[in-house]
């Protein structure tokens, strides 16, 4: 029931969201005639919108804390999601799944070039988005400087075309290698580091990248970036525009699968345990004979591995790459995608990457809001679903005794 | 077995640890006993390798480790249990146990001795799929013992098992802390402030202040030591 005092919260809400958004909403300075436009209408919109929204926050807000308490008195249910009970069931997802993949072939023959493109940026994100949740949720290093593999990548591709004519498939494991080898280069000053402390020099080590490219004009052309990096083709094949697109859409899903499929693969593995243990208590971790250094170096080689063969792709993908590609902003946006997704959680990431990748896309009708949608969006999800959009769940062991076996459940 | 020889060990420029020599013989319970900042944890970080002494030697089964990174200490058999428990939070029981195997590849004796473990501490099987986070102190100190027996260690260094536990629960501990040493032939470091319990379980003792051993005896001559009885033992 909503009672009395609600209601003067709400009232309070609403009052505050009035006065918060006052300057931006009821406000507008018109230069040319030298007036100061009122929109009280406005006012009156954002009052009584805030008045009714804080009544579905509370509600919600009420149902979640029911939902932790039924948790903490033992009840299981309520603890799994709708997104982990689809994920459990084989019939369920199942065909969810073989739909998804009839769609994504279908996509670039029912769709434009344009919305290709756009999905094709979309799964280089979630490229991006799996290589840090192996440094940032695995082994629960923050990395703020993640996109200087991707900006060596690309480079590496547009360089070594430029001056030795190397082709894309060549390039790309090269750039995946270079990728590494910068990750190893990260890993060892900051082996000793943890948290905010890390955190800073891992954006630090960004940033030296950026500055670098933009800065020395000999190597890198400087501000001004190379251009006319050729398009892949694939047995000697040149594709036309819309072929190319075509192209780099479906190679970026063969990428993002194998990339799905070794993440995987390295989650369930001996490192991947040593990772998350990492994650967890370091002190622990040495003491029970994980080799520290080499877990913690490897955490970065190979979530830089996939930076750097991604940034490969962008190169050929833009056909034209300069040091404005490779700011802080989407280191940024990378480790929305992870935290958003769920840390450690690869379906979540998967997600996350499409979500914060689409969504601005398609609200460009709202372009002008889209930071605050943006910011609405982190903000709702980190109260009401702080494990991500997907929490990760891991395989947990199971023990039935010398009889039974000891198989490994979950997803 | 253990044989630690004249090492000094720093923080920094800080010397937390002057001189300190110790022998251990197979079999043995020893104990380390002394006040708060004495030495004591930072002698087993020593031994474990996590924070590695400036001079001095130590030899394990007459190999030098006190060169050797922590991963290959564990690896020729020395397992610890940290100050402060130190088990994963967000790992189950189960997971936590397997972490303490990570260096056996053996998968059928890591199963049955799994299962000893759940027959030392009933109280983790049932609690087997919980994370460790959820534990009370009790359960989370036997099973950082369980996680450190998991290794199969020769020599299990214990440090400070009695920290913030009830009576009841530090007797059953140091029960089982018996039971281990009797039952696997395990050589155990004892480091303790609690040196009462410590000094009727141990062989032999050794007494720790600013850094320095001061005094080394059998567990039952320290008992009675008139020192230590003052110092430690409050009577």
């Amino acid at each position: 029931m909503i009672t009395l005092p609600e209601i003067k919260k709400s009232f309070f809400v609403s009052l505050w969201f009035m006065f918060l958004t006052f300057p931006i909403m009821v406000v507008r300075v018109n230069p040319i005639e030298k007036a100061v436009e009122w929109r009280w209408k406005n006012l009156l919109l954002v009052g009584v919108g805030s008045f009714l929204l804080s009544f579905v926050w509370r509600y919600l807000f009420k149902r979640k804390e029911a939902g932790k308490k039924k948790e903490e008195a033992g009840y299981d249910s309520g603890a799994k999601s709708f997104f982990h009970i689809i994920l459990a069931e084989p019939k369920i997802y199942k065909p969810f799944l073989i739909g998804i993949a009839f769609f994504a072939l279908a996509f670039p023959f029912i769709f434009s070039i344009y919305q290709t493109n756009i999905m094709t940026t979309a799964l280089i994100y979630v490229m991006l988005g799996l290589g840090l949740n192996i440094v940032v949720g695995l082994a629960g290093l923050l990395d703020l400087g993640y996109v200087a593999f991707y900006a060596v990548g690309a480079y590496s591709y547009a360089l070594l075309n430029y001056h030795f004519g190397l082709s894309f498939w060549l390039a790309l494991p090269i750039g995946a290698a270079l990728g590494a080898f910068f990750g190893i280069l990260l890993g060892f000053p900051v082996l000793r580091l943890r948290g905010d402390y890390l955190a800073i020099v891992t954006l630090g080590f960004g940033e030296i990248i950026r500055i670098i490219l933009e800065n020395w004009n000999e190597f890198s052309f400087g501000p001004s970036g190379i251009a006319n990096i050729p398009r892949p083709g694939f047995l000697g094949i040149e594709f036309s525009l819309q072929g190319a697109t075509t192209f780099m859409y479906f190679l970026m899903i063969v990428l993002t699968l194998f990339t799905v499929f070794v993440v995987n693969r390295l989650q369930n593995s001996r490192i991947g345990r040593a990772w998350i243990a990492l994650r967890e208590d370091e002190i622990a971790c040495q003491a029970m004979g994980i080799d520290k250094t080499k877990t913690k170096l490897t955490a970065f080689a190979l979530g830089a591995t996939w930076a750097g063969m991604v940034g490969v792709v962008f190169a050929a993908k833009t056909t034209f790459i300069n040091p404005a590609s490779f700011t802080v902003w989407e280191s940024i946006i990378i480790l929305c995608i992870v935290v958003l997704g769920g840390m450690g959680s690869v379906i979540g990431v998967v997600f996350g990457a499409l979500i914060l990748i689409l969504l601005p896309e398609y609200l460009r009708a709202f372009s002008e809001y889209r930071m605050l949608i943006f910011g609405a969006v982190l903000i709702i999800m980190m109260v009401f679903r702080p494990g991500g959009v997907i929490s990760s769940v891991r395989r947990t062991y199971r023990f039935e005794g010398l009889t039974g076996k000891r198989d490994k459940t979950g997803i | 077995m253990l044989e630690v020889k004249n090492i000094e060990t720093f923080y920094g420029n800080i010397q937390a640890l002057k001189d300190v020599s110790i022998q251990v013989s197979e079999g043995e319970i020893i104990t380390l006993i002394g006040a708060n900042g004495a030495g004591k944890t930072t002698t087993l970080m020593s031994i474990s390798g996590i924070v590695p002494p400036r001079f001095g030697e130590i030899y394990f089964m007459g190999k030098p480790i006190h060169k050797m990174s922590p991963n290959n200490i564990v690896s020729l058999g020395i397992s610890q249990v940290p100050e402060g428990r130190r088990i994963f939070p967000y790992l189950t029981v189960l997971e936590n146990l397997d972490m303490g195997a990570f260096l056996r590849n053996d998968t059928e004796n890591i199963k049955r001795d799994m299962e000893y473990i759940f027959e030392l501490f009933p109280l983790l099987a049932q609690r087997r799929r919980q994370p460790g986070g959820t534990l009370s102190g009790g359960e989370q100190q036997m099973l950082a013992i369980s996680r450190a027996i998991m290794a199969r260690p020769r020599l299990l260094l214990l440090d400070e098992p009695s920290l913030g536990l009830a009576p009841i629960i530090i007797r059953q501990i140091f029960d089982i802390i018996t039971k281990i040493n009797r039952e696997n032939k395990t050589t155990i470091f004892l480091v303790e402030q609690n040196a009462n319990l410590a000094l009727k379980v141990a062989n032999r003792g050794y007494v720790m202040e600013n850094g320095r051993i001061t005094i080394s005896d059998s567990a039952q001559s320290l008992l009675s030591n008139d020192k230590v009885r003052k110092a430690y033992l409050g009577l």
